[in-house]
């Protein structure tokens, strides 16, 4: 089992400890055995251990230190955003945060909506055990 | 400290002079006549308190029509629409009753929680409901004869007022047509709020 997610120049990772906690950011240049550079549109550029880093399975295509501007473009044309909203793990991350965000009442009427999806589905159920029955 | 306080400057100003006032006419003073009796031991008098308390501050989270979340007493749990806050400080609330059984009540804000639901209240007026109208009746005292100390008193049990019901209906019919009005808020008021596995306060919204 090889690795397949390599620290390379446009590798896109999410950022797991600290301030920028969530953040997606683009590696843009290694600094030394432990720290990167690290690039988004909405971030000042700068230093971060890769232990801060969770790298994804994206990859851009940037030489090494664009410009923002060529650093946004690029994200642009690989499209990183929807890539990552579709992928698993944004889904799964996307999901989390909007069952944080859940008002109580938003609580009570999911939990009416799990248990009517219980419903019809032991409905079918019970339709097709009564069909292999027969 | 002389020279921080720029009372240098101040004296320049007045020409050399700290500026004073005059001090102002005091209104005479009755003449007091020598008291006609002492008495024999010093009395110690109360020190007099004029202090007023305010109605304890509202937190901006509860305003009218919020649904807070009854956290201790016999209603624990349940969910009811805030209505005002009395002048002693509690807050007014209903179940509204025929919808979770919790009748116009007072309850403190520190055993509440506010989520963040509310209703509509407009056309709800709670104007005339106050603190006294909360007060319990004062029990009569019975003289106690011998004979009656052997017997257990049977305790009469008051049946509610017909006018505190006409109240109760009064604030509850306007509130339950806006309840109604949204789709699964009365099943939500009717329920009981807990704590499941899972669940944690701290990171709850409400």
């Amino acid at each position: 089992m090889p690795f397949k997610r390599y620290v390379e120049i446009g590798r896109v990772a999410l950022v797991n400890y600290g301030k920028d906690y969530g953040r997606l950011v683009v590696i843009v240049d290694v600094v030394d055995q432990n720290r990167a550079l690290v690039d988004a549109p909405d971030m000042v550029r700068g230093q971060m251990n890769f232990k801060r880093l969770s790298l994804t399975d994206i990859k851009i295509d940037i030489p090494r230190l664009p410009k923002k501007k060529s650093l946004i473009a690029a994200m642009e044309a690989a499209d990183v955003k929807n890539k990552w909203e579709n992928s698993s793990w944004g889904r799964k991350l996307i999901v989390q945060k909007r069952r944080a965000a859940l008002n109580d009442f938003d609580r009570f009427k999911v939990m009416l909506a799990r248990i009517k999806r219980g419903g019809a589905i032991q409905k079918e159920l019970a339709k097709l055990k009564k069909q292999n029955a027969s | 400290m002389y020279h921080k306080r720029g009372i240098w400057a101040i004296k320049a100003k007045h020409g050399g002079v700290f500026p004073r006032h005059e001090p102002k006419e005091a209104p005479p003073k009755p003449a007091e006549k020598p008291p006609k009796y002492y008495p024999a031991d010093d009395v110690r008098h109360p020190i007099p308190n004029h202090r007023k308390h305010k109605p304890t501050k509202l937190r901006a989270s509860i305003t009218p029509g919020t649904v807070l979340i009854l956290l201790a007493g016999r209603f624990m749990g349940k969910r009811v629409v805030f209505l005002k806050q009395l002048p002693s400080g509690l807050l007014l609330v209903t179940g509204p009753f025929k919808i979770n059984g919790v009748p116009l009540r007072r309850v403190n804000q520190a055993y509440v929680i506010a989520t963040s639901t509310k209703v509509d209240i407009s056309a709800v007026s709670a104007e005339k409901f106050d603190d006294k109208y909360f007060t319990k009746e004062k029990k009569k005292k019975k003289n106690k004869g011998e004979s009656e100390f052997f017997e257990t008193e049977k305790e009469e049990t008051k049946a509610l007022p017909q006018e505190k019901k006409d109240d109760q209906k009064a604030v509850d019919t306007p509130l339950i047509k806006a309840i109604e009005a949204v789709s699964d808020l009365k099943a939500y008021l009717g329920a009981r709020f807990s704590l499941r596995a899972g669940m944690k306060p701290h990171e709850l919204v409400f």
